[in-house]
């Protein structure tokens, strides 16, 4: 679909983008935990999180020495940009289960 | 104020080819069998997530460890066309008990034929789960949606 601009719901049509978007909204990481989980070098993932920071979708804060970030808890944006991709995933899968699910139990009883 | 910008409804609509009341069957009473795992609140892996069938019915997730965390509560059953179901789950993906925070799904099912349903979600109210306080992100409208249609496209194939 075409967005215009970049707002939050664009900025994860990119996957890397998308998958470090799903491991903030788990719990809040530093560059350096969602590296380990992501196939890309820490600065590749920090050039994500720079994009996602001004898309207002994530935040960070300094803790000691390190730097955490999370889903903007306060941004609308990344509320409805996560809830977009859970029902986008969750009515894919009812698609298939409601073809593949021949139980009735109406019928089981003739 | 003299404007209050409210943040748009997600919706979402697929075709699937079987009765409209299995459909709404699949949708309920088989709504654990279907739901992403990935997608829940618990501290505990998620074992399944039940929908009650009935007005009022509880909407939650039980986690393998026997743990449940609340999601919402049916507020419309109309079987096998309509269900609405609060979702009360914030930004902080925590439950938020307090009904005024509380966002609505509204779920229709229409009979296109004997065999085949189309099935209408509209997730609306969102402004309710961040208390209204976050509008100056100044959203718009948009989403996803067309791509989750091209996935079922897929699906269907798969399936036929």
């Amino acid at each position: 679909m075409d967005t215009n601009g970049v707002d939050g719901l664009g900025l994860l049509g990119d996957p890397t983008r998308r998958a470090i978007f799903e491991l903030l909204a788990r719990h809040p990481r530093t560059v350096g935990e969602l590296a380990q989980h992501l196939p890309i070098t820490r600065s590749a993932v920090s050039q994500h999180l720079r994009v996602l920071k001004d898309g207002g979708l994530v935040v960070s804060k300094a803790e000691g020495t390190r730097r955490i970030y999370r889903l903007n808890p306060d941004g609308v944006t990344a509320l409805r940009a996560y809830l977009d991709r859970v029902w986008e995933e969750a009515l894919t899968a009812f698609g298939k289960a409601a073809h593949v699910a021949p139980v009735d139990p109406e019928q089981e009883d003739q | 104020m003299s404007s209050t910008p409210t943040i748009p409804p997600l919706t979402g609509t697929i075709t699937v080819d079987v009765p409209v009341d299995q459909a709404f069957r699949t949708f309920t009473s088989a709504f654990g069998s279907w739901w992403p795992a990935e997608y829940h609140i618990g501290q505990a892996d998620m074992a399944t997530a039940v929908l009650e069938p009935r007005e009022g019915g509880r909407w939650y997730e039980q986690g393998a460890d026997g743990s449940e965390c609340d999601w919402g509560q049916v507020l419309a059953w109309e079987p096998p066309h309509r269900l609405v179901v609060t979702w009360q789950i914030n930004g902080q993906w925590q439950y938020d008990p307090d009904p005024e925070h509380a966002s609505e799904i509204e779920v229709r099912f229409r009979a296109d034929g004997p065999d085949q349903t189309t099935v209408e979600l509209e997730h609306r109210h969102l402004d309710r789960l961040v208390d209204g306080q976050a509008l100056r992100d100044g959203i718009t409208g948009g989403g996803g949606w067309p791509s989750l249609l091209e996935l079922f496209a897929k699906a269907a194939t798969n399936q036929a």
